[in-house]
């Protein structure tokens, strides 16, 4: 417990960064995570040179989902569209610095999957959008 | 008040450390509940000693292994009160033998603009199968919804039985609000309006004296391993008339009479919807739950545990913050399914369980019910013959410690 909900974690939890929507915006997602219920939506938008400006997330779920969430939205402003792909599960666990068992591991991937999704959806457009 | 037991020492389990130093406190047994050690034993000793298949062979190991098998059903046909043990099917599970409903009874009997009624706190596996089933047949599926208290909204039924569906699905008890639902009734005024009944019974079969001829279903479904059995085996329990009328379910060895190579001749009941080499080990181990049960004595489960419930409801609603859903403590089997503040279910759960504390966290497969609730998910401590006092006052002392660290 002392690891799980270590002050950081909990801290984000209490008060989220970066929490809410952006409109408009370059790229957005939503998921949720059926096993528990949590819920999260991210809005990126991005600068000229397609790199994170400014994002957004709002969501309601356990507080490793959301601090997960919260973290991860800080960690990502200024990095391109690319770098945000090659995100994995080692980055989300790094920055929540925890061990978790594998329930509550979806809990802390939902925020990166949302993301990755998002950056997918916006490469998708674009490839449609060059043909 | 306090409610001690003299049955703890049988669950071998119950004496581990989740955590070093931290013994476990169990309060998950509407998931599934812990085995004595007799059922354990009697499983081994199965594979040790008797392992062969069954219904066929005329060598000793065969004898044995199919007078398990068989004996295990005797004794669950004694313990539901079944006509006969030709109404006791096994199954893999409670979903299994729903299914087997719906796939054999359902795909002959429901048809285009029929109708199915099931209630708002269905667990998963008595709506999708129904669901499932309606989306095939264009069939009409009505609901019986719940009360803000907690209990089934009996207002609509009459109205809903007036369009005559063909079947009406309900719980017995639910597995989040622990609501014990009036069988008798319900089932009396749908066989009035023509249709038949078909019981969830995965979570009273475990924690009520049950008797299926007295409830008036037409099937009765429930799962060994929460009563104190093995995974793997469930029963569905039917009325030897329907059973009869209705097609194999899964087809191969074991529910055939004769086969030829084009066709062939069904079995009888209950073999012809048990197709293949059957869960012979857990079939034995479930014979030895019901055993174990019945000298227990069903109403003194039910005892202990509406004397647990009545103290964990007092006990957790002294809790700032703490909000229990469903019924008073008389009208509802062991369980506690509630919410905590503002703290999701899966953070209280993962504090409680350093203490050792092991409840469940999330919608225990009724999300139409949270949904109802306005709820994504609860925590739900629920009890089970081997819970003492001493279990729900740990479980409120962890309680504090969430609230402390969420504050």
């Amino acid at each position: 417990m002392d690891d799980l909900y270590r002050e950081l974690i909990l801290d984000h939890y209490k008060h989220p960064r970066n929490h809410g929507t952006l409109d408009p915006h370059d790229f957005s997602f939503q998921d949720e995570n059926p096993l528990c219920g949590d819920e999260l939506r991210i809005d990126v938008r991005l600068d000229d040179e397609r790199r994170v400006k400014e994002v957004a997330f709002t969501g309601k779920g356990c507080a490793i989902s959301q601090a997960s969430a919260s973290m991860l939205t800080e960690s990502i402003v200024g990095k391109s569209v690319d770098e945000i792909k090659q995100l994995g599960k080692d980055d989300i666990l790094d920055l929540l610095g925890i061990e978790l068992g594998p329930t509550r591991l979806k809990c802390a991937l939902l925020s990166l999957k949302v993301l990755k999704a998002g950056a997918y959806g916006l490469e998708g457009a674009k490839y449609r959008d060059d043909e | 008040m306090t409610a001690s037991t003299p049955y703890r020492a049988d669950f071998p389990i119950l004496d581990r450390e989740v955590h070093p130093g931290v013994p476990l406190v169990y309060l998950d047994s509407a998931a599934t509940s812990q085995k004595p050690s007799v059922v354990i034993d009697a499983m081994n000793d199965y594979y040790r000693r008797s392992n062969a298949n069954v219904h066929r062979g005329i060598h000793q190991l065969a004898e044995e292994a199919t007078a398990l098998y068989e004996g295990a059903r005797q004794k669950i046909a004694r313990f539901i009160h079944a006509a006969s043990t030709k109404e006791v099917i096994f199954t893999r599970n409670t979903t299994e033998a729903i299914n087997l409903v719906a796939y054999s009874w359902g795909r002959v009997n429901i048809h285009a603009g029929d109708g199915i009624v099931l209630t708002e706190m269905e667990h998963h596996s008595n709506l999708v199968p129904w669901q499932m089933l309606a989306a095939e047949r264009g069939a009409k599926i009505h609901i019986i919804p719940v009360t803000d208290g907690g209990e089934l909204d009996l207002g609509p039924l009459d109205g809903i039985l007036a369009q005559k569906p063909k079947l009406v699905c309900f719980t017995h008890m639910s597995n989040v609000l622990g609501t014990i639902n009036p069988v008798r009734d319900i089932a009396a005024k749908a066989h009035a309006a023509g249709a038949l009944v078909l019981v969830d019974g995965a979570q009273s079969v475990p924690h009520l004296p049950v008797d299926v001829q007295a409830l008036g279903a037409d099937f009765y479904a429930f799962s060994g391993h929460k009563m104190c059995g093995p995974t793997g085996i469930g029963v569905l329990w039917g009325r030897q008339s329907i059973l009869e009328e209705m097609p194999p379910f899964l087809g191969g060895g074991d529910m055939i009479k004769r086969v030829y190579l084009r066709e062939f001749k069904p079995n009888d009941l209950p073999h012809k919807f048990e197709a293949g080499t059957p869960a012979i080990a857990e079939a034995a181990g479930l014979g030895v739950a019901v055993d174990y049960l019945s000298g227990i004595g069903m109403a003194a489960v039910r005892a202990h545990e509406q004397q647990i419930t009545a103290y964990a409801l007092e006990r957790l609603e002294e809790v700032p913050g703490l909000k229990v859903y469903g019924p008073p403590a008389e009208k509802k089997g062991g369980v506690a399914a509630f919410s905590l503040a503002e703290v999701h279910p899966h953070d209280i759960a993962q504090v409680l369980d350093r203490d050792g504390i092991a409840l469940r966290a999330g919608h225990h497969c009724a999300m139409p019910l949270h949904d109802r609730y306005q709820l994504p998910a609860t925590a739900r401590a629920s009890f089970y013959l081997y819970n003492t006092s001493e279990d729900v006052d740990k479980l409120v002392a962890g309680l504090y410690k969430v609230k402390k660290l969420f504050s």
